[in-house]
């Protein structure tokens, strides 16, 4: 590979978690639910994909535990937000905490583990394509799986009834009830979901990308994804672009720290450039006070319950 | 069926009951980590809660460790009192401390009694200076104060490293990651002799009494309090929202960044990358647990203290790792906020 493919293909690599969990994080906001606790959930579908992929060798049932461990967390969350009615903000950052330091706590025994590097899936002809071939069409195989999630979710929002739905109960759950629909039932789905795709954004990290286990690996991905979904507005399409722009900024420091170029900058500057764009993003998109005002799922946050 | 039925006033009882039942909720939680670990639970719980209290050293070791925290949540109380959500006070921390660790360097092989109040300055600042980024864009910008302060703990994080593995490095230190060890004159003064306890845990009492009169007796802490609960009435009666949000945001870095000098100058004795042990974090979760009162941040830090040193403890006779101590942490806030429905709901049997 040339180095443009490469950096192309890691760019698409590095930005496959950030699309399936914002993209998970998306329908729990439009459903009124903002969970902080995409971290935690992460940092827990990374080390149950991790043990359990070490244990069976088949990194299909690591993916599936990652899920299964990331919609438990929110099951939590969501029980307490939802049923309890606690406050969001706090219950989403103790999630974080909960799960960053749970996760720490199952992998200790697994730090110095390796597992086997999964094969590239590659799509015939397709990928022969000059330079963008490789890069896209010979990937790891939940490259395609986050094609497929955003696919649907695109559907799912703006072209199916059970969207429009999801949408109508984060615009206005009171009027969504008073018409007869289970407002909490399906913030629960919608949490539960977004729980699922962070789970299997974590695991893809430690199960396909790595593929080791490290405490603190997930190293701020759930808060960026969190930040990419403001970043987006709010849709589907913007959060794909942004996922590959921050993959682009996290790769891009790799190349630099691997080009043996002789550049005076320290490494750890170069680390800190994705969080740092973070926060320009954040700026561009809330200069305009209405951009986000407008976009942004009007019960965000806020917690319902229908007095029946 | 279980239902919860809305209470007519809420319920004072539950309020203080609350946390205990988040107390033996979590203590049930680790009663299943423990059984799930093939540990004898009791025996956990003697060594995880009991043992690190069985002498003055250990004691002393207790307030050592609630007084970061303290210090951390008081100043929090006060944003998010307002709603001001500074969740960055782990990388106002670091900065502090690394504020802190410069003027000590800077002085080094020098006397005098300057050097630990400069210290204390440079803490304070250091902190403060972190948190002046998310208020700020917040006021000029209306980013969203969460993520960004969230995004500066990362950066922060690597900017020590930077140093530890460049400017700030012991030039006869080994090449290892740490800073040169500080001089008696730049550490702080101990309070009870054979024990580690110094004189940090008496900023963080005054710092406990100086927010209380600052919430409870002063009018901006009043302004603070109605944008808390009324966003709208605070702007109708002219309440300046951008003055809170600095004040709010700056509270918090400056006393998370002298919780950093407080370590640094105190039980570390140095600048290394580990200059936080989730300390800020941690006090996040003091400052909820305590309902952002100063007399609950109080007997809040301690048992985060006890959480803290029985990870300790746990790692070191139970061969666990110590990070089940934020496990503890975790479990014991989302536990907590889900008790706190009892506070206006009551639970009653409904036939439907």
């Amino acid at each position: 590979m040339s180095i443009l493919e490469s950096i192309l293909f890691e760019t698409i690599v590095a930005g496959t978690p950030l699309i399936i969990v914002a993209l998970g994080q998306l329908i729990a906001e439009k459903a009124g639910v903002l969970n902080l606790g995409a971290e935690g959930m992460m940092a827990m579908g990374a080390i149950a994909g991790f043990a359990v992929t070490f244990h069976t060798g088949n990194p299909w049932l690591g993916v599936l535990a990652g899920m299964v461990a990331g919609a438990l967390m929110s099951f939590l969350f969501a029980f307490v937000v939802l049923t309890l009615m606690a406050n969001q903000v706090a219950s989403g950052l103790a999630l974080s905490i909960f799960g960053v330091g749970l996760s720490a706590f199952i992998g200790k025994p697994y730090e110095s583990e390796i597992l086997a590097t999964v094969p590239t899936w590659r799509i015939p002809l397709l990928a022969d394509i000059p330079i963008i071939g490789g890069p896209i069409f010979n990937q790891q195989p939940l490259i395609y799986l986050s094609w497929a999630i955003f696919g649907g979710i695109a559907w799912f929002l703006y072209k199916s009834r059970p969207g429009l739905l999801l949408r109508a109960v984060g615009e206005s759950p009171s009027s969504a009830h008073s018409i007869g629909y289970p407002v909490i039932r399906i913030r629960y789905m919608a949490t539960l979901f977004g729980g699922a795709m962070a789970g299997i954004g974590g695991s893809f990290l430690s199960v396909f990308y790595t593929p080791l286990w490290v405490e603190g690996m997930v190293a701020g991905r759930g808060w960026i994804a969190i930040a990419l979904v403001v970043f987006a507005t709010w849709r589907p399409f913007r959060v794909m672009v942004g996922a590959y722009l921050f993959g682009g900024v996290m790769v891009a420091q790799l190349f630099v720290q691997g080009s043996g170029l002789e550049i005076n900058i320290p490494s750890q500057f170069l680390s800190a450039l994705p969080y740092l764009a973070t926060i320009i993003v954040l700026v561009i998109i809330s200069r305009d006070q209405n951009t986000v005002r407008l976009n942004a799922p009007v019960s965000l946050g806020q917690p319902y319950r229908p007095d029946a | 069926m279980l239902r919860l039925e809305r209470r007519a006033e809420a319920s004072a009882v539950m309020s203080y009951a609350s946390p205990l039942l988040a107390i033996i909720l979590m203590l049930i939680g680790g009663l299943i980590l423990f059984s799930a670990l093939g540990k004898d639970p009791i025996e956990g719980f003697r060594i995880f809660f009991i043992s690190p209290l069985s002498d003055i050293y250990g004691v002393a070791e207790l307030f050592l460790k609630a007084t970061p925290l303290m210090l951390v949540a008081i100043g929090l109380a006060v944003g998010f009192r307002a709603n001001i959500w500074n969740i960055g006070a782990e990388g106002q921390y670091i900065m502090g401390g690394v504020a802190a660790s410069a003027v000590a360097l800077y002085f080094y092989e020098s006397e005098g009694p300057h050097i630990l109040f400069l210290m204390v300055v440079a803490g304070g600042i250091g902190g403060m200076l972190w948190a002046s980024v998310p208020a700020f864009l917040k006021t000029r910008f209306n980013t969203n104060e969460i993520l960004v302060s969230l995004m500066l703990v990362y950066v922060a994080q690597l900017a020590v490293s930077w140093l530890v593995h460049g400017p700030m490095m012991d030039p006869e230190g080994f090449n290892f990651p740490q800073s040169r060890m500080f001089e008696e004159s730049a550490l702080l003064p101990m309070l009870v002799e054979g024990t580690r306890l110094n004189a940090a845990f008496l900023f963080a009492l005054s710092a406990l009494v100086v927010g209380y009169i600052f919430m409870y007796r002063s009018f901006f802490g009043f302004q603070m309090q109605v944008a808390g609960y009324a966003k709208d009435a605070a702007r109708y009666a002219g309440f300046s929202a951008k003055r809170m949000i600095w004040i709010g945001l700056l509270s918090g870095g400056g006393m998370a960044g002298i919780a950093g000098m407080s370590e640094v100058a105190g039980p570390m004795g140095q600048l290394t990358e580990h200059v936080s042990n989730n300390y800020g974090f941690a006090g996040i979760i003091v400052a909820f647990v305590a309902r952002l009162n100063p007399v609950g941040i109080f007997f809040a830090s301690l048992l985060m203290a006890l959480l803290y040193l029985g990870g300790e403890q746990a790692q070191q006779y139970m061969n666990l790792p110590s990070s089940i101590s934020n496990v503890f942490q975790g479990m014991l806030l989302l536990f907590l906020l889900g008790s706190d429905v009892f506070i206006n709901y009551r639970l009653k049997w409904k036939n439907s």
